[in-house]
């Protein structure tokens, strides 16, 4: 089974990355880098709904929880049964 | 002491050549916005001040004084003329908030071409539909943008310079593209301003109306008389302030607060170019001294949602002065940041027509939290009939805004579209569309627009727009956009779609159709809600009944249907 991690990165940098030559890691600051914004976070957290089943509140989806895949992953962790 | 003083005294006797005179300009002279913003404040004795602190991602940091300011917007301009771009050429800004953005802005204007600044977060289809409508010369933009670009490239003839300001040769440049290193390129002999006069042509900003295209509102190098006062009066900028923007410049306040007000009164100002959190903001006051902070509502709701808590790790002692601008900011928000900061943030009510503020709250005025305040000196507002557009006298009654034309920064007219422009006038006043209440004491109370426009996190979305881009998806048949409350944003977008037949209604068709408009428009026109439809509420014309959804979505009554007319 594929990584949640690498399956987030993939998503992030296929949706949300404009340029190809900028270098993503788990750890790259995805809200405060400018990569995400507020409005596009919404579509962000859409899709870990979607993909893992879960719920995220909207008080937990915060700038600081989307703030890099490592960070993203860790919340989603919190919701999977 | 505020540098207003007292409002009511202001009013008398108030004219605009208060504003003429403390910037040194007389009627006929030459008037050119690049050239008060820099030569002048070095001219001043200033130019070894401090124009611009930039701070990009991990705290990387740039300083220009007025004097680099000056230097780089002559490149700029210098480079630009080499290309053969002229007066009244439109020349497109489309970066995020890097330093070649701000002092770009200025270099084309030296140069008498039109700045036209564009949101870098808007997708290649809202692009394109504002350089087509302005017929662009010239781009310029930044490698992460480049690519939304060259989507656009074969279907814009008239786009003949694609400028790269950080070009790292890398990748190969295509047609039309160049490169242009600021910091590089040799700085101009005697280079020459061009000399604008008052109605010389200075900006184009584009807005969203309920119905066709995004309209290139027009203002002139005048506008500079009524976007230096109100900048002095209102945001009450001093010599010593440490002065905060947080407004993009692909929007009106970005350029007429976060350019033009500060730099020609000689203010030091900050920018942050990274992505929002409550702690990097709180940082970069604590950081930089911010004595004087101009934000957003819906930057200031999150941060109320952040909590109080966070703000004790920072010293934000150095805060005198808050303003806010873009959606009415609730009486709410303006008590929790006197609680919180010491200051209440003051909110100011104009639009990108209005070039300037137009009702505000100002420094030593009693402030009625939730309300947009008064008009500016030299401002004749009022609210008016929306039969007779004729001004209501009853204190309390809802009316639409109206303004006397006549202010400096007031549009001149919408590019290439002049009926528009002319409707926008009704019995000698101008509607910029919002209705509001006046109170007893003569305080502005704003109520909601007067058409279907979206207004989210401060930005107009058309409907109109939304609903076009969504028929281009495979799956849907018909669309019907209105605005959705949101406790952060004001309003978010919301859509009604009919699907076509063989799509299944999933979380990942939603999350399809929403990537799809806010890479195509723009995040802030992306759905944060679509619900599926059987069919739409339409007039029996065919026409799709907007304001029943938006009734719908607000809790409102919908009021009798029955007696609408075909065409409503």
């Amino acid at each position: 089974m594929e990584e949640m991690k690498d399956v987030i990165l993939e998503y992030v940098i296929e949706e949300y990355v404009e340029d190809e030559d900028e270098e993503m890691t788990y750890d790259t600051p995805l809200i405060s880098g400018g990569i995400v914004d507020s409005f596009s976070m919404v579509s962000l957290k859409r899709f870990l709904e979607a993909k893992y089943k879960i719920s995220i509140p909207d008080e937990k989806a915060s700038p600081e929880a989307f703030d890099s895949v490592n960070k993203i992953v860790e919340l989603v962790k919190e919701f999977i049964g | 002491m505020s540098n207003i003083g007292s409002y009511d005294e202001r009013l008398k006797n108030f004219d605009w050549s208060i504003s003429e005179k403390e910037l040194g300009y007389k009627d006929g002279d030459v008037i050119n916005i690049g050239w008060y913003c820099t030569d002048r404040i070095c001219e001043m004795g200033k130019a070894d001040k401090l124009a611009l602190i930039w701070e990009g991602l991990g705290g990387v940091e740039k300083k220009f004084t007025f004097n680099d300011v000056r230097i780089n917007s002559n490149k700029f301009g210098a480079f630009l003329r080499s290309l053969g771009i002229k007066n009244e050429d439109r020349v497109c800004l489309f970066m995020d908030k890097i330093p070649e953005l701000y002092i770009g802005f200025l270099g084309v204007l030296k140069i008498g071409a039109i700045a036209q600044p564009l949101f870098s977060a808007f997708g290649d289809e809202s692009l394109h539909v504002r350089l087509d409508n302005a017929k662009t010369t010239a781009i310029i933009t930044q490698r992460k943008h480049v690519g939304k670009v060259r989507k656009l490239i074969e279907k814009s003839p008239y786009l003949k310079h694609v400028i790269i300001v950080n070009h790292d040769g890398k990748k190969t440049l295509k047609e039309r593209e160049l490169t242009f290193d600021m910091e590089a390129y040799e700085e101009p002999k005697d280079f020459e301003i061009f000399l604008t006069k008052a109605e010389s042509s200075s900006v184009l900003h584009y807005t969203s109306g309920t119905t066709g295209q995004p309209k290139g509102v027009k203002h002139v190098h005048y506008s500079l008389i009524s976007q230096y006062l109100t900048t002095k009066w209102v945001l009450d900028l001093q010599e010593d302030d440490i002065y905060w923007c947080t407004a993009d410049p692909g929007w009106v306040t970005g350029t007429s607060y976060g350019i033009i007000g500060p730099w020609s009164i000689g203010i030091t100002q900050c920018v942050l170019d990274t992505g929002f959190s409550a702690s990097s903001w709180y940082e970069f006051i604590q950081k930089h001294k911010i004595t004087m902070w101009y934000s957003a509502p819906t930057a200031i709701r999150s941060l109320m949602k952040a909590g109080d808590e966070i703000i004790k790790e920072y010293d934000l002692s150095s805060l005198r002065h808050l303003a806010s601008v873009g959606e009415p900011l609730n009486a709410e928000a303006v008590i929790w940041s006197g609680k919180v900061f010491g200051h209440e943030f003051l909110d100011t009510y104009w639009q990108t027509e209005t070039g300037s503020m137009m009702l505000t709250n100002f420094p030593d005025m009693k402030i009625k939290p939730g309300s947009m305040g008064k008009p500016f000196p030299g401002i004749t507002a009022t609210i008016l009939d929306s039969k007779t557009f004729e001004p209501i006298t009853e204190t309390g009654k809802i009316g639409l805004i109206g303004f006397k034309p006549g202010w400096p920064a007031m549009m001149r007219t919408y590019w290439n579209n002049e009926e528009t422009y002319k409707s926008k006038f009704k019995n000698g006043w101008y509607l910029p569309g919002d209705r509001s209440t006046i109170d007893k004491d003569g305080y502005f109370w704003f109520v909601g627009r007067d058409d279907d426009v979206i207004n989210t996190g401060g930005h107009l979305v058309s409907p109109f727009e939304v609903e076009s881009a969504l028929l281009e998806h495979e799956a849907i048949v018909e669309s019907a956009v209105v605005a959705k409350p949101d406790e952060v944003n004001m309003e978010v977008v919301k859509a009604f779609v009919t699907l076509n037949s063989g799509y299944e209604i999933d979380d990942m068709l939603e999350l399809n159709i929403m990537n799809f408009i806010r890479k195509k428009l723009s995040p802030l026109a992306m759905p944060q809600e679509i619900e599926y439809v059987d069919s739409l509420p339409k007039t029996r014309s065919g026409k799709i009944m907007r304001r029943l959804l938006h009734a719908k979505e607000w809790g409102e009554d919908i009021g009798d249907t029955s007696g609408l007319d075909d065409d409503e």
